[in-house]
């Protein structure tokens, strides 16, 4: 079957469409054109949506909503999203970031994805016409997803606890050897009260830290107190192999990468 | 097989095509229209060679479907030059040496135009992170960031 | 860019009109406009598009190929198997008289590396093409693969290539290329010290930003007109001569325009079956790699393993070297019984040693066929004895340019293979770096020439 363009108007229009056998969900063509391209045969369908909402960006407050089919692009250069735009510029390069979009993104396999990484530390809330599902839920289950991703929602992290980290070898753009974002709740005396850590690559998708996460709590970002955070890194960790590093190295080097994202 | 009309203004021409559904829009401009400028090195968005200018923005014509295209304003390599004199862009990768084999160059200068468009006298960093989705294997990318910057200094000197 | 032209002043006359002077380069303009035709730039009207369905496997019998219900799918037009192939056992060196033909173009009984060619849609489209391919059913029958050298030279290690019979290249002096000058063991029993190691490379592949690919169009007379951005025009030209047992006037090359080669495009892939495909067809028809195909498919510098015993004096004197080299061919010969040649030919490297003895095995694996690219036999070699001669200095407590000095091979010098030295600029250049590297060597070192008798 040759590979077919449909577009509507609504996204309740365009989740009825994709209910036929051989359609894909058509974002911003970074993945889905290029699996044609490269000669997967298996998608004869393309589905896409132009309804308004998918593009808007809305912030009120701390609250967020950002439109599955916003670019990394607009969240790059949005006034209020700066705390983003380090994970927004770290996806791919000018031409993919004005293609790439949030909602496609969550479905990158390692080693792409390096937004959604963002967005689990972030504790994202991932919406469709079928309700919400928090981010961690959303990827486990990605797999099996058929909802067209309407938007992403999350509290803008307050100032400076949102940290990201991208490790690639060439730069400024390179395919990620890892990427590492964290909310870190400080309390008065500076200790961590709480600490969310997102690992790219770590993976086949983006994965928490708990056991780091843990072993933050409490405790002065200094060389000494996060040793036992970084010690507990790999925690859990089932890194890919590919040509850009083995899951050996990319469980070596992970410890050295998060203690520099803390001790930033 | 079904047809869809694609219809978009091209490097200033309007442009008017019948292809097949789910045509991306390098195979439409390069085998329908004819403009070959735009090259296919990967296919997969990674190299940058066909690279080309949609209403003002940098895309890769390899994963975007042209009949997404439709009324949209495209440009390509092929279209800078105005009556045989080369923008400066082209006259500055020519006179600092810029082109080896000349397969990545169409999609370097549609980059470093949407670079100067925007930011006229952009830093060396600025040029950088602006080609960092163009892939040189000829590894000349020193004279492509100088010819970047020369072409912005000339571009400066003819507007003042 | 500058010229020194203090060197060899005195034996060069100072008429450089064109070196050294800034000229534009013919291609640029082409370039900068778009306007420079590459291969795929061609488009012919009804133009075919070729896939080629490959071999998931290393070693493996097929058994059988049932492409019914590949050939029944909307849009085929042809499907090419190995019968359909003139000539469908060749090597490339053929023309040099390097045999035996040891290589298929489609795989005949057997395939011997993952990603080897079987069958060929053409099709109108090329997801036609795409789809068809995975219609076509191949039964193999899995065998044992062999994927390390040193494996591969072992007594009862799977045969990788029957044209072959064993898992090296039989060159006419035997399992290996030879060089054997002076008497090594004698120097080794006088050197003050005595330093073996041994160096190895994975493959690297060209990644060229054009993939590897031609365009074919019948002319109506029984010419084809065939647009590719091979390396090796004319190499192409007479081994498809060979291949499709057409004589070479039938066969029209244009080409020259690559975009990016290395040495990639030298191998004779994708011009024969795309050339079949149209004379059988009628019809154009394209045949060009995907990226993916480029970066498994297309041949990469071969892995090797060099192994390197050298004698030292503590004053600096290389007085043995014995060099054991291994290059890995991969499944078929293409370009790497030459590699592992020129390997021979050009160790001990730039340095005048007395007792050389070299060894250049071209040993076959199930891996990627290896081929050309930038100094192949030669780049690996060089890494190994400049990271070997470091290592010399440090052992000897010598500064290691001063010990490259000590070593460097000059005008009238007799090499290992016994050609004279001739032309050999390596003192001059080792001064030039000197200076421009900043890293200062003793005067009498900066007084040395390369073709001043006694200085």
């Amino acid at each position: 079957m040759a590979l077919a363009l449909q577009t509507y108007a609504t996204v309740k229009d365009a989740n009825a469409a994709l209910k036929a056998a051989g359609t894909r969900y058509l974002g911003g063509g970074t993945l889905v054109v290029r699996a044609a391209n490269e000669g997967d045969v298996s998608v004869s369908g393309l589905i896409r949506s132009t309804e308004p909402s998918l593009s808007t960006i809305a912030v009120a407050g701390d609250k967020v909503r950002i439109g599955a089919s916003v670019t990394m692009a607009a969240i790059a250069h949005h006034p209020d999203l700066d705390a983003l735009a380090k994970a927004a510029r770290a996806v791919g390069g000018p031409a993919i970031r004005n293609m790439a979009t949030v909602g496609g993104n969550l479905f990158a396999p390692a080693p792409y994805g390096d937004f959604a990484v963002a967005l689990l530390a972030l504790d994202a809330t991932i919406s469709t016409d079928d309700g919400d599902t928090p981010i961690e839920t959303f990827l486990a289950n990605r797999d099996g997803s058929r909802a067209i991703v309407t938007s992403v929602s999350f509290t803008l992290p307050k100032a400076d606890s949102f940290r990201f980290l991208k490790v690639s070898r060439v730069k400024p753009k390179g395919v990620s050897v890892l990427s590492i974002a964290s909310v870190l709740e400080r309390s008065p005396d500076g200790t961590v009260s709480s600490a969310r850590i997102a690992l790219g690559c770590m993976a086949d998708r983006p994965m928490r830290a708990i056991a780091a996460e843990k072993a933050l709590t409490g405790r002065s970002l200094t060389k000494d107190s996060i040793a036992p955070a970084l010690a507990a890194a790999r925690d859990g960790t089932s890194p890919i192999t590919d040509p850009i590093a083995s899951a050996w190295y990319r469980n070596e080097v992970l410890p050295v990468h998060l203690g520099r994202l803390l001790l930033a | 097989m079904a047809k869809v009309p694609v219809q978009f203004t091209l490097n200033g021409s309007d442009k008017a095509e019948f292809v097949d559904s789910g045509t991306t829009l390098l195979h439409a401009l390069r085998d329908k229209i004819g403009d070959t400028s735009p090259k296919g090195g990967c296919h997969q968005g990674t190299c940058g060679a066909c690279s080309v200018i949609i209403d003002g923005e940098l895309r890769l014509s390899c994963l975007t479907l042209a009949e997404t295209c439709n009324g949209a304003t495209i440009s390509t390599t092929s279209g800078l030059s105005e009556s045989g004199v080369l923008h400066p862009l082209q006259r500055a990768f020519l006179d600092t040496f810029a082109t080896q084999c000349g397969f990545c160059t169409p999609g370097m200068i549609m980059a470093a135009k949407v670079l100067l468009d925007h930011t006229p006298n952009p830093s060396r960093d600025e040029v950088v992170e602006a080609l960092s989705g163009n892939i040189c294997r000829c590894t000349g990318y020193e004279p492509i960031i100088q010819a970047v910057l020369t072409a912005a200094r000339s571009n400066s000197q003819n507007a003042a | 860019m500058q010229l020194r032209k203090s060197y060899f002043a005195d034996v060069r006359k100072d008429d450089l009109h064109e070196i050294g002077q800034p000229r534009p380069r013919s291609d640029s303009p082409g370039h900068v406009t778009g306007k420079t035709a590459f291969f795929a730039d061609r488009n012919f009207p009804g133009m075919l598009h070729l896939k080629m369905v490959r071999s998931p496997h290393h070693h493996a019998r097929i058994r059988s190929i049932d492409t019914s219900e590949a050939e029944k799918h909307p849009g085929v037009v042809k499907i090419l198997t190995a019968k359909d192939v003139p000539h469908n056992v060749y090597t490339i060196l053929i023309l040099i008289q390097i045999g035996p033909e040891d290589e298929t173009v489609l795989a005949d009984g057997k395939v011997r590396w993952k990603g080897e060619a079987v069958v060929a849609v053409l099709a109108e489209t090329e997801r036609a093409a795409q789809e068809a391919a995975a219609k076509v059913k191949v039964d193999y029958e899995v065998l044992p693969a062999v994927f390390d050298m040193e494996e591969a030279l072992k007594p009862g290690a799977p045969l990788v290539n029957e044209y072959h019979g064993q898992n090296y290249y039989l060159y006419d002096s035997g399992e290996c290329r030879k060089v054997r000058f002076g008497d090594v063991e004698a120097g080794f029993a006088g050197a003050d010290h005595v330093l073996e190691q041994s160096y190895q490379s994975s493959p690297i592949e060209h990644a060229p930003t054009e993939t590897t690919g031609c365009v074919v169009a019948p002319e109506g007379n029984d010419r084809f007109t065939c647009y590719t951005n091979t390396q090796a025009m004319f190499f192409t030209l007479d081994n498809t001569s060979i291949i499709l047992q057409m004589p070479g006037s039938k066969l029209h090359f244009v080409g020259g325009t690559v975009g990016g080669g290395f040495g990639g495009k030298v191998d004779v892939i994708v011009e024969p079956i795309a050339i079949l495909g149209a004379k059988l067809t009628g019809r154009p028809v394209c045949f060009i790699y995907s990226r993916e195909e480029e970066m498994q498919i297309s041949s990469p510098r071969a892995a090797e393993k060099v192994v390197i015993k050298d004698g030292v004096m503590s004053d600096g004197r290389i007085v043995a070297r014995k060099v054991t080299g291994y290059t890995d061919a991969g499944a078929y010969s293409r370009h790497s019984p030459y590699g592992a040649q020129k390997g021979a030919g050009h160790y001990p490297g730039p340095y005048t040693i007395p007792n050389v003895w070299i060894d250049t095995y071209c040993v076959y694996t199930n891996r990627t066929p290896s081929s050309a690219m930038r100094g192949f036999g030669v780049t690996i070699g060089d890494f190994a004895l400049e990271v070997q001669m470091d290592k010399l200095a440090r052992l000897i407590g010598m500064d290691p340019l001063e010990f490259r000095f000590i070593n460097a091979y000059r005008d009238g010098d007799m090499k290992a293979h016994r050609q004279p030295t001739e032309g050999a600029a390596l003192i001059e250049c080792m001064q030039e770096a000197s200076r421009a590297a900043n890293w200062p060597v003793a005067e009498k070192f900066m007084a040395m020439s390369s073709y001043v008798k006694g200085a």
